[in-house]
Order: structure tokens, then sequence, then C-alpha cells
């Protein structure tokens, strides 16, 4: 199976947005992710987000790094240009893209291995620099396309597949951004679109560097009691273990829940995860507060998702660099070049 | 006194400041090298210096050169020993009938000196003491003493400082009436208290003509400038940081909108290697003019993006200033040692393009190419310099800009063409070039996207494992890399006078060095027709240039030969007949080394020089 077309057709009655384009034309080719993984519905909210805000497809540049999650960016938004880049890289080549065309949309799409582990470096620096981007994590805490190996969102204390425990220390991206400067930071959970699609469009709307961290289950290899990105006080144990060569399609999780609460999610093999969502009166607009509230709860085992911080008058790269408004790519020889009557005056300013 | 005779000599000696990084000196030991350019005399500076920023020993060595040598000579004939810290491996390294000048203020025992040298002694702690109260400006206006004290010695015209000086400091009248002091008191202390002028002299001429004086890294950041580039990622690494600095100096005198101020250009200080090519990857892929400078390790590290430049075909520049490997190795010391590891970088089969620029005016004609040449041919275009090149200061023809010259994007599909119906296949040889189509991101609504990937891939970009779609794109691969012949600078080649049978392959920096071995050999009457490389892959005239000659000498400045390996390996020849000559040990290679290797080894192969069996 090297390459699924995806047929065309669709009901005539398919809804349009204001740009009078329908749901289908934001998806992409179908989608090679085993049947029930977590980023397919990442795929499905990033495609209703776009759909819902009237974005030109064609105007969106979809950037990734190596690793399942980095593969997504074939499944939607067809029309768009994508680059599946190198591992952990997509922050650079992001941040270059960028740079040549400020006009454009910039999504970048990474995993927890991507993103933790080989590209934290580059996670760190495209934040630090507020690079106009909407920058998506797909976490599931495992390396999927290496067969389940920790990642370094793992927690400790967590079982891989194998029964190998973690001793690793977790990295929680989310704070990292926070304390790195991101201009909107935000958490969610694959499963909850009812949250995860307004968010997707706000960070989309965000000028500035953007992060949301998903939480996505891996139902091949973190579908275990004992693992997963769950805390493990709040997960029940389970002794049933999935075969790692028989996965069954199943329905992606969903979830729907009040603010203000803390709702417990039963995963598809078992396991729970505590999901606090921010309560009516968080103040999104205050980094330090979120910092400390996001600490407070982890410390409780709760993984707290929603907006967690915007600046509303962030700056981006660009800004900083004073770049001209016209994008650096469409800038030709008679705007680049000073020309031969300069290089005269240089010449004989080496003389 | 001198056992030996004091050498004698006009508009042709060297001579080498010993100092201590930090002091000051750099500023007036260039000034000394500019002032005798004023005389109309070419000079040949070079930097030796530590890695480090203060307190370790440094060197500045001027040649100067009426006839044009550019390329380091060898050897000192005059050694103005200010650091203690070396002063007897300066004092030894004086040729014979040198002169040794030095700071006579404290007295030093006679075994410090050499018998077959003249030491000329001047006190320029106590005069600068006697002067100057602020230990700073003692520190600063002793090296300007010992330029005012040299410029008598040597005979050269005090107008000439004083003019280098009033550009200097235009505007800083106090700086410049005190430097000026400073230069005199330094001069009138050696008109009347020694021999002036010594054997050594400056005398004027007109030998420079419109040449410039400018550095390699310098040079190709303005071709850059005038290639188009917009963005420049960069991670700070020696020797190449100052391209990354003078791109950005240039920008800001050139690339402002006048109206708004705005910047028509990004510069980013990356945190790594891999971010900074990176970034370059990414605007490249949009469609800027996009490129980074760095050196051997940061190559290193660049490796798995140029496998990905190569592979999803996606322009990138890199500037390579070369630097003495492996490892760290030696980070100030010059070496031509990547050849191979630019020429093969990154895992799996891949070839790039080298561009091997001789001086600053080629660095700055191959710069601004290599952004036409990366587009055209939608890869990595690697401009390989060295430190001697690119951090020296090289006399070199005036940089030229044709005002006609538009860039040349490549193929590129726009929105109007997809509208005609063209069909767009990313990887789709449509000429038999080997080069396909690209689009910019968002070019158009619904023709003319594609999914850029380091995986393989069909014609059409679309995801492929299969066997016979993967050779096929490798194949093609293969075809564009045999189109960039034609496009790259060719070898330029220049005959012996008489026929011969021996030739001599060269590159890059060694270029000075090499004119100035051929006349050495031809005096001692060894004939070789020369071919310098400009670029790889090679041009088929290299292959021509092989056939027509017994035996192909290989002058470079690494161990293992890389450039004969690549000749070797690219041409299929038999290896015996391509000699290697190699320069290695991190200082500049020079004439001597040259003629006398290559000299060895004719006399080896039992040639019989032309004059000796005429006579």
């Amino acid at each position: 199976m090297t390459y699924i077309a995806k047929p065309k057709f669709h009901h005539p009655g398919l809804k349009k947005n204001a740009l009078g384009y329908t749901h289908r034309d934001y998806e992409g080719k179908i989608s090679t992710l085993c049947a029930g993984c977590g980023h397919d519905s990442i795929t499905a909210s990033i495609i209703e987000a776009c759909y819902e805000l009237s974005i030109e497809p064609h105007r969106v540049a979809k950037i990734s790094g190596i690793g399942c999650s980095s593969k997504t960016p074939d499944y939607f938004l067809g029309n768009s240009h994508g680059f599946n880049s190198v591992h952990g890289r997509m922050p650079s080549v992001l941040t270059g893209a960028n740079l040549a065309n400020r006009d454009l949309i910039y999504l970048g799409v990474s995993g927890d291995g991507d993103s933790a582990s080989i590209g934290f470096g580059q996670f760190a620096h495209s934040i630090r620099r507020g690079v106009n981007m909407t920058y998506i994590v797909e976490n599931n805490g495992v390396y999927g396309l290496t067969k389940g190996q920790f990642s370094a969102t793992a927690d400790r204390g967590s079982k891989s597949k194998k029964g190998v425990t973690n001793t690793d220390n977790a990295i929680d991206l989310v704070a990292i951004a926070l304390q790195l400067g991101a201009t909107f930071v935000a958490r969610s959970f694959s499963g909850d679109k009812s949250q995860l699609v307004p968010l997707i469009a706000a960070a989309i709307g965000h000028k500035g560097a953007s992060f949301i961290d998903v939480i996505s289950p891996c139902i091949a290899f973190n579908n275990h009691a004992g693992s997963t990105k769950s805390f493990d006080y709040v997960r029940e144990h389970n002794d049933a273990v999935n075969r790692l060569d028989v996965l069954v399609g199943r329905d992606p999780i969903a979830v729907d829940y009040a603010p203000g609460t803390v709702q417990v999610v039963e995963q598809h093999d078992g396991s729970k995860i505590a999901l606090r969502k921010i309560e009516a009166d968080y103040d999104p607009h205050d980094r330090l507060g979120a910092q400390t509230f996001l600490a407070r709860h982890a410390a409780k085992g709760q993984i707290v998702t929603g907006l967690l911080y915007v600046d509303p008058e962030a700056e981006d790269l660009h800004e900083h660099l004073n770049t001209v408004e016209t994008p650096l790519n469409a800038l030709e020889a008679d705007a680049l070049c000073p020309g031969s009557a300069v290089l005269d005056k240089i010449n004989a300013s080496l003389r | 006194m001198s056992d030996k005779k004091p050498i004698s000599s006009v508009n042709d000696f060297v001579v080498r400041f010993a100092n201590v990084n930090g002091s000051g000196s750099a500023s007036a030991n260039e000034m000394f090298a500019r002032a005798i350019l004023r005389h109309g005399v070419p000079v040949s500076p070079r930097n030796i210096f530590p890695s480090n920023i203060q307190g370790l020993p440094t060197w500045y060595e001027v040649r100067v050169t009426e006839a044009g040598h550019l390329g380091a000579r060898g050897g000192v004939d005059m050694m103005v020993a200010m650091n203690p810290q070396t002063w007897d491996k300066d004092v030894a390294g004086i040729e014979p009938g040198g002169y040794l000048f030095y700071d006579s203020t404290k007295p030093m025992p006679s075994t410090k000196f050499r018998d077959d040298i003249t030491v000329i002694g001047v006190p320029l702690t106590a005069i600068t003491n006697s002067t100057y109260t602020d230990p700073r400006q003692r520190q600063l206006f002793k090296n300007i003493i010992y330029l005012g004290a040299l410029s008598a010695l040597l005979d050269m015209d005090p107008k000439l400082i004083e003019q280098l000086i009033g550009e200097q400091y235009k505007g800083k009248e106090k700086l410049l009436s005190s430097n000026v002091h400073a230069l005199h008191l330094g001069r009138d202390w050696a008109l009347s208290n020694l021999k002036c002028p010594i054997g050594l002299r400056v005398k004027k001429s007109d030998k420079v003509g419109d040449r410039i004086f400018i550095e390699g890294n310098s040079a190709a950041a303005l071709g850059a400038v005038y290639g188009g580039a917009t963005v420049c990622a960069w991670y700070p690494i020696t020797p190449s940081s100052s391209v990354a600095e003078a791109f950005t100096a240039h920008c800001k005198k050139y690339r402002h909108d006048p109206e708004t101020g705005k910047a028509k250009y990004a510069i980013v200080q990356g945190e790594d290697e891999l971010a900074s090519i990176g970034i370059v990857i990414g605007a490249s892929w949009n469609g800027a003019r996009a490129f980074t400078a760095t050196s051997g390790p940061g190559i290193s590290l660049m490796t798995e993006f140029i496998g990905l430049s190569y592979f999803a075909e996606i322009p990138a520049v890199i500037m390579n200033i070369q630097r003495a490997g492996p490892s760290t190795g030696m980070p100030t010391r010059t070496q031509q040692c990547d050849i191979i590891a630019c020429a093969y970088a990154s895992h799996g089969d891949t070839k790039h393009v080298l561009l091997f620029p001789e001086d600053p005016a080629e660095a700055f004609e191959f710069a601004a190419a290599a952004f036409d040449l990366a587009e055209r041919l939608q890869t990595t275009i690697f401009l390989m310099l060295d430190l001697d090149i690119g951090m020296n200061h090289r006399l070199c023809r005036p940089l030229k800009w044709d005002d006609a010259r538009q860039y040349d994007r490549g193929k590129i599909m726009t929105a109007e063409m997809l509208e005609e119906g063209r069909d767009f296949g990313r990887y789709l040889d449509v000429d038999g070039d080997g080069i396909p189509y690209r689009t910019y991101p968002g070019t158009h609504p619904t023709k003319g996207s594609y999914f850029t990937r380091g995986t393989s891939r069909d014609r059409y970009a679309r995801y492929s494992e299969e066997g016979t779609v993967y050779a096929d794109n490798m194949q093609r691969l293969v075809r564009k890399f045999e189109t960039a012949q034609d496009l790259v600078p060719r070898p330029l080649q220049a005959n012996a006078e008489r026929p011969t049978k021996y030739g001599v392959i060269y590159f890059g920096s060694t270029s000075p060095a090499m004119d100035e071995a051929i006349g050495l050999l031809e005096a001692r009457g060894h004939q070789l027709d020369r071919l310098r490389i400009r670029a790889f892959p090679f041009h088929s005239s290299v292959a021509s240039f092989l056939a027509e000659h017994d035996f192909v000498y290989v002058v470079e400045q690494n161990r293992d030969s890389q450039l004969r390996q690549l000749i070797v390996n690219e041409n299929g020849i038999d290896p015996v007949r391509l000699v290697p000559i190699v320069h290695y040990d991190g200082t500049p290679i020079t004439a001597r080394f040259i003629a006398k290797a290559i000299g060895d080894h004719q006399d080896h192969l039992k040639v019989t020089p032309l004059r000796k069996a005429v006579s």
C-alpha cells in the first residue's frame, strides 16, 4: 500500500462555508494510521477548524517532522503544500518558511518524540522567537512507528506495553511553552472535539507562537494498563494486554463535559485519565497564574486542558526583525540588488 | 654585529608582527599593510591567530611583493617581536641577514639575540609611558608608535599613513590628531636615533592598479546581497562567523526600504547548525533565497538536512569556510579538508555541487551565482572557501555587477501555467535535463499543491516504496547532476610555453602560491600545464586534461588528497597517474613548498629538465 486515492465525489447537499468550500475541500488523503488512532481525530478537528474559519485551503502551509503525527498533514488540507521534513526539525523548517512568506498560515504538526526528545531544542527556540504559527503536538507518550518505546512525555512510573517501567521524569510541553514565552498555550484531548476545534481555530487566529498539546491515545502501543499518559493513581490497573499484531478498529474516544469539573475518561483499554477543564473564572491572560495552576493540578494527578494562556497583543518574529510587508519570496532583483553604481562605491572604499 | 650581510630588498620582503591577542595591535598592523598598498606596492597579509580572545600569541604577517605574489612565501625577513612569550621562537624564525625589531625599554641579555641578524631596539614602553598616563592609551598608542618607527626604518611616506588615519577617524578629530601624534613620536625617535632606512625598503610603484583589498568572507556576504539572498540563518563558528556579520552589515546599508525603513531581509542566529540549515531549507522551499555560513563541524551537523535537500530537491546555499579538522581540529588554521564531506554529504547515494573560489572576487561572483544554481538545480550548493581566503584581506580585481542581470529563479510553475492546464508533476522530468518544476506554497486554490517528503515518492510526489519508482527517481537525480556540469563555473587551463606530458590540478586558495610556484619550477626547467578546478561536478575538460597528460599533480591543502580521490572516483581513472601534493599543517600553502614537492617528484621520475637537455 503506497498510495491511496480518495474518491472526490460527495453529497450535493453538503454544507458550504463562507468561501463556498465544503468539508471535503479541507480533507486530504486517506489516513494510513491505525484505525481508532487519536491522531485521526485531531486531523478531523483541524479540518473542522479550517472549514469553520473559511480559510482558503491553499493558503496554509503544513509542516511536520517525522513519526505517526508527522504523517498526518497528508491526511488534511489536500490543496495545501505540505512538508514532512526531518525528525525533530519541523520548527526550524517552519521558521524558515514563515520568514520567506509572512502571508501564509503556518501549521506545525509534531509528536512527543519529535518535539520533546530529538527536537526539544527546536521546539524551545521556535517558541521563544515568537514565530507566527500554530504548533500542535499530538502527544501519545510513546514512539508509535518504531513500536512502543517511551517518549519523554511518558510519566515516571508508567509502564510500557512490554512491562518496562519508565524511570525518567516527564516533560510537560505546556509548562515549558509557558516558560518560554509562547503567546497562546492550550492543552486538549483528541477525543474532545468540542474543545479542540475551537482551540485550533483560536490558535490559527492568534498572531505569534501558538502551542497546543493534544493528548492523543495510541491504540497500538499505549493502550494498556499502567502506561499511557495518565498518572498511575488515576488509572485503574487492568491486566488485559493488547496484542501487537492484531488491531481492532474502534470508534475514537469521545468525551463532552461541562466546564469547571474533573472528568475521568476511560480509554480504549480501560485505563483512565483525569481531565480537568478550566474553571469558568480562570484568567487566561495571566502567565504566572497559568504556570501555578498547571503545577498545582499536575501535583494532584490532573491534566489541565483548555486555553491556558493567551496574549492578544503578541508580536511575532517578523515584527522583531522589522521585515517589509511584501513577502520576502516575492522580492526580485530590482528590490534586492544594490546595483553596479553602489558596487563601484564599495570598490572605491576598499582601496 | 652581523655575521651575515643584512638582507637588502626593495618592495619584496616579509614582515611578521608577533603580538599578544587582545592588545589592539590588529588595527595598527592592518594600517601598516594598507600604507604599503598606498605606495602602489601589492601586499598579502595573513592573520595567524589562536582560538582565544585575550592573552595567547597572535601574529600578523605582511608579504610585501611588487611582483604581486599573493600566496604565503614562508620565512620572515623582519620580525616585530612584541610578545615576550614567543620571543625565542620568533627570533629563531628570522631569515639569516634579517632584522629584529623589539621594545628595548628593558635590557635583554645578549644570549637572547642572534649574530646573523640586525637587531633594532626602540624603547616603545618608555616613549609611551612618558607621553600617556592612561593604561589603555599606553597599550593602543604603543602600536601606532611602532608603526611610526617602522615607517622611518622602511622608508615609507608618512603622509600616506596620515591619510589612512584621517580616513579611519574621519569626524573624530581628537582621535585623529592623537594617532598622528603617536605616529610621529615613533617616526621621529627612529629618525634621530637609528640608521634609517634599513636594507628593506618600500619604494613607490604602480603595481596595485584598481585592485581592491577585501576579506573573502565579506566579499561572499556581499555576493549574497547582490545575489538576492533574503534569509540568512547561522550559528557562530570560526572562521565563518564574519560572513553572517558582514551580511548583516551590508544589509543594514543596502537592504532597507527607504520609505518605511523596513528590512528586505531576515537574519536569524540559530540555536545550532541544525536549526540554521532547517531555516534555510524551509525558506528556500517557500521560494526565498536563503543561505547559511559554517565550517567543518557545522557541515557534519547539517548532513541529514543536506540529504533532504538533495532528495526532496530543495535549494540551499551553504558557505563552508573550511578550517583544519577532523573534530574541533585547529579552529583558527586553514585547510581544504571538507571536499569529500561536502561532495557526498549525508547518508544514501548523494552528490552535491561545490564551488571553489580562488579569492574574494570569485567569492563574490560565486556566492551570487550559487543562488541561481541552487534555484535552477533545486539542490544544495556549497561555496567552499577556507580561512586563508575568508579571514584575510586579499588584493583582488574590483567586484563587478551587470545591472541587466536578472535572477534565475529556476523552473517555477505559476498559477497561470496551472490554469492553462500544464501537467504538474513535482518530480516529473519534462525537459530531459533531470530538473522538474516546482510550485511555491499558496500558488493556486486547487492545483499544484504537493507533499514534500524525504521518503520515496513517484513523479507526482505520491508516496511510493516501489523499487522501480524509487530507481526512476534516483536515475533522474543522476541526470540532473550531469546537467549541473555545464552550469557550474568551468575549469581554467593555462598551458606551459612548450608542450608537456605533465600537468597540475589545483583549486581555491592554493591559486596564488601555485601561480608563483610555476615560475619557480620553470626556472628549474620544469614545464607544467595548469588546470584550476572551480567546481564539482567536474566539467568534461577535466577528463580531457587527464587524458592529455601522463602525470598530473594534484595540489591541495589536506592530508588525504581529497580532490584527487574525488577525481579518481568520478572519472574512473588509474590513480597512479594522479600524484598527490598535499600541505596540511594548518598554515597556508606556499610556492616554495609546491615547487620543491613537484620538483623533487619530477627528479624522482627522472625527468630531464628541458633546459639541461638543450644545453
